[in-house]
């Protein structure tokens, strides 16, 4: 059996959950993980765009490079225009699911300032305005006729951490659920792999840090940890619903194929084994659309064999996502046995 | 103004959707017990407070009326453990993806107040967003939720309230707590005031969906005069037109076939003395308020309607001014404390004064 998640995980991926990092302003997650991964790494850098580069040094010769990676940002807006009376126009960074903007309380700046996304009361829209979408463009960040922001600050949505059964609700799970998976891994490293944990910035907008990152590690494979959606809902015309991508509850799920990549075979071919040797539950992440880090670090000087593995969360990029404690224990267990068995010979 | 916002506080934490009031109904019958004479329900839920008066008896009485209902959802149907959803009062569902609430579940014969967040079902697009593409997820067992869950259990917005810059006030349920608030104010003033007249406070209920608290509320306790206390629209996000208020500029004055004029003309001058800031609100058919049902009541009461500007009403981040809901108390109180005993007397229809 699979050790299950302690107390001190769940309180460190609370921590990082409720730090808001938007891409291109990572800080706050940044000094979580260096003061996180300082006992267990041999060497910590920071690099040109603010990746965070760990090392666990294998104790054998000529160890086996084996790059992990999960990124540290997270989508979110920048404020862009002051309008006065505490409004003001934002952008979105990153995909952001527009359709949860109105209504949503939101984080502004370093101190967390308390805003709103504001929209007009429904008794003075008309029957025709309610037929369309609301315009992300038409919309303000609001402090209230007082508050104050400058243009420049990020903001993301105002969600507090908070767990129901097994379930953990958030903002920010994609992916500081990988950025907890991997300071754990670094805590158990191995002593035969050489483990290179870059905590990446800027995927969200563009897979950016992974790709510095992977070129300075240069490492003989890759194994990139994120949340990736599971879209297991009924639908509205009471359909199959054949597109989940992944389902909650499935366990781990491993990537073959995204917009970016292409898995490699015999990582996945590993992986599958791996959890079929140790019994842990697992899931293919249907094919094809989204990104992860994989991609940018794949294309990688020469090239690096990747893979994929996220834990599934409903509800990406919105203000609220929602993942299993079950599917992260063994997304960690499959992840932590693969390190174990993990030699040359994967690859050959 | 620092006991304000812990009063507001506390009642927009408790859950009232029309219909289904009594928890907001304790609270402030136990809020308003300690600064009147006399409480009770009435038959729909609505809460009575009685003021009594110094004139002889039998004295007038002028009925404050806030609403305490909230907008918010009922479960429509259970599907594999997601619940569906039908609006309680005005809600636009395009505000509600990602939104985190609380069920209020009854299953099992118990009840219990679940966490769930509501989300856009794969595949909706923001054109097309309505209650028929909106699910609420509470993160459990399909199982779970069966026995935990029941049709037509209510689920409120679960948006905690919060103190921003320039005592602004944002949360859920400002619409109309607020008011609820600004009457509290006014019976803490009469509390060292001398006034002729009885005054009942009204909690009502249902003023989202039925109105028919106010209208009871007002057959029942026969008042001479009716005030309507409710929100109005702030200017803000979306909201720039002739009938938008900023907020910390004051309370509105309602004007139109609603308000008696002489009302309105009385308010009007009441602020002008006390140097307080308001707005003259037009109001040209409805004024969409508690005012509608208590102007109509019995043979017909003289009514007029006060209003809290808010920003983003009927959303889960309604905004409003703390100054503005204290203007309001103590407008209220001042014109309570002001009335002579024979004022109903002197209520005139002529054109006089200015607007």
């Amino acid at each position: 059996m699979s050790k299950d998640i302690t107390a001190n995980q769940l309180a460190l991926l609370e921590t990082l959950c409720n730090a808001c990092a938007v891409s291109g302003n990572e800080n706050e997650v940044r000094r979580i993980v260096l003061q996180e991964v300082a006992p267990y790494a041999d060497e910590v850098r920071v690099d040109a765009l603010g990746n965070v580069l760990a090392v666990k040094h294998a104790t054998e010769k000529n160890p086996l490079r084996v790059m992990l990676d999960a990124h540290m940002d997270e989508v979110g807006f920048m404020l862009v225009a002051e309008e006065g009376d505490g409004l003001y126009r934002f952008e979105t960074v990153g995909s952001v699911d527009t359709k949860c903007l109105p209504g949503k309380p939101v984080w502004v700046g370093r101190h967390h300032t308390y805003g709103v996304i504001g929209v007009r009361p429904i008794h003075l829209m008309s029957e025709d305005d309610l037929k369309k979408s609301l315009s992300p463009d038409s919309l303000r960040i609001d402090l209230g006729p007082g508050g104050k922001a400058s243009p420049g600050d990020w903001a993301t949505f105002a969600t507090r951490f908070r767990r129901v059964g097994d379930s953990l609700f958030a903002k920010a799970i994609d992916d500081r659920i990988g950025v907890a998976t991997l300071i754990t891994l670094l805590e158990l490293a191995p002593p035969h792999l050489e483990l290179l944990a870059a905590f990446t910035v800027q995927e969200e907008i563009g897979l950016r840090g992974a790709r510095t990152a992977a070129y300075a590690f240069a490492p003989d494979l890759a194994i990139a940890v994120d949340a990736t959606p599971a879209r297991d809902l009924p639908l509205s015309d009471g359909a199959e619903n054949t597109t989940y991508n992944t389902k909650l509850g499935l366990g781990p799920a491993i990537y073959v194929h995204n917009r970016s990549t292409m898995d490699d075979p015999r990582l996945v071919r590993f992986l599958r084994q791996t959890a079929e040797a140790a019994n842990i539950p697992y899931q293919i992440r249907q094919p094809g659309g989204g990104s992860t880090d994989a991609g940018a670090i794949q294309r990688t000087r020469a090239g690096v064999p990747v893979v994929s593995v996220s834990v599934p969360h409903r509800y990406t990029h919105s203000p609220v996502s929602v993942a299993r404690v079950e599917d992260w224990k063994n997304t960690l267990a499959l992840l932590q046995a693969a390190l174990l068995h993990l030699r040359p010979q994967v690859l050959a | 103004m620092a006991d304000l916002f812990p009063l507001l506080k506390s009642l927009l934490a408790v859950p009232g959707l029309s219909g289904r009031e009594a928890a907001a109904a304790r609270l402030i019958a136990e809020h308003w017990r300690p600064l009147t004479d006399e409480v009770y329900l009435g038959r729909l839920g609505s809460v009575h407070a009685l003021k009594r008066g110094v004139a002889d008896a039998p004295r007038p009485s002028v009925l404050l009326a806030a609403h305490m209902d909230t907008i918010g959802l009922m479960v429509s149907g259970i599907q594999d453990g997601f619940l569906r959803l039908t609006p309680i009062g005005g809600v636009d569902a395009r505000i509600l993806p990602g939104q985190a609430v609380i069920v209020h579940a009854t299953g099992n014969d118990r009840r219990e107040d679940l966490p769930g967040l509501l989300a856009a079902l794969p595949g909706t697009q923001a054109e097309t967003l309505d209650f028929a593409h909106l699910c609420l997820d509470l993160g459990l067992p399909a199982s779970q939720v069966a026995e935990s869950v029941q049709v037509g259990d209510l689920v409120s917005f679960g948006t905690e309230a919060v103190q921003m810059a320039g005592e602004i006030v944002s949360g859920a349920g400002l619409d109309n707590r607020a008011s609820i608030a600004a009457v509290t104010l006014c019976l803490q003033e009469l509390r060292s005031r001398s006034h002729a007249w009885d005054v009942w406070a009204v909690a009502t209920v249902q003023e989202e969906v039925t109105d028919s608290g106010a209208a009871t509320s007002a057959f029942q306790v026969r008042p001479g005069l009716a005030i309507a206390i409710d929100t109005t629209f702030g200017k803000g996000p979306g909201a720039d037109d002739w009938n938008t208020f900023p907020l910390g500029k004051g309370p509105t004055l309602g004007y139109g076939p609603n308000i008696h004029p002489a009302l309105y003309r009385r308010f009007k001058a009441l602020a002008t003395q006390l140097d307080l800031p308001c707005a003259t609100e037009f109001m040209p058919s409805s004024s969409g308020t508690d005012g509608m049902a208590m102007q109509v009541a019995a043979e017909g009461v003289p009514t007029f309607v006060l209003s809290i500007p808010i920003r983003n009403m009927h959303t889960p981040v309604e905004m409003a001014c703390l100054t503005d809901i204290q203007r309001a108390g103590r407008l209220l109180a001042e014109f309570v404390a002001g009335l002579e005993r024979d004022f109903l007397e002197t209520l005139s229809w002529d054109e006089t004064g200015e607007m």
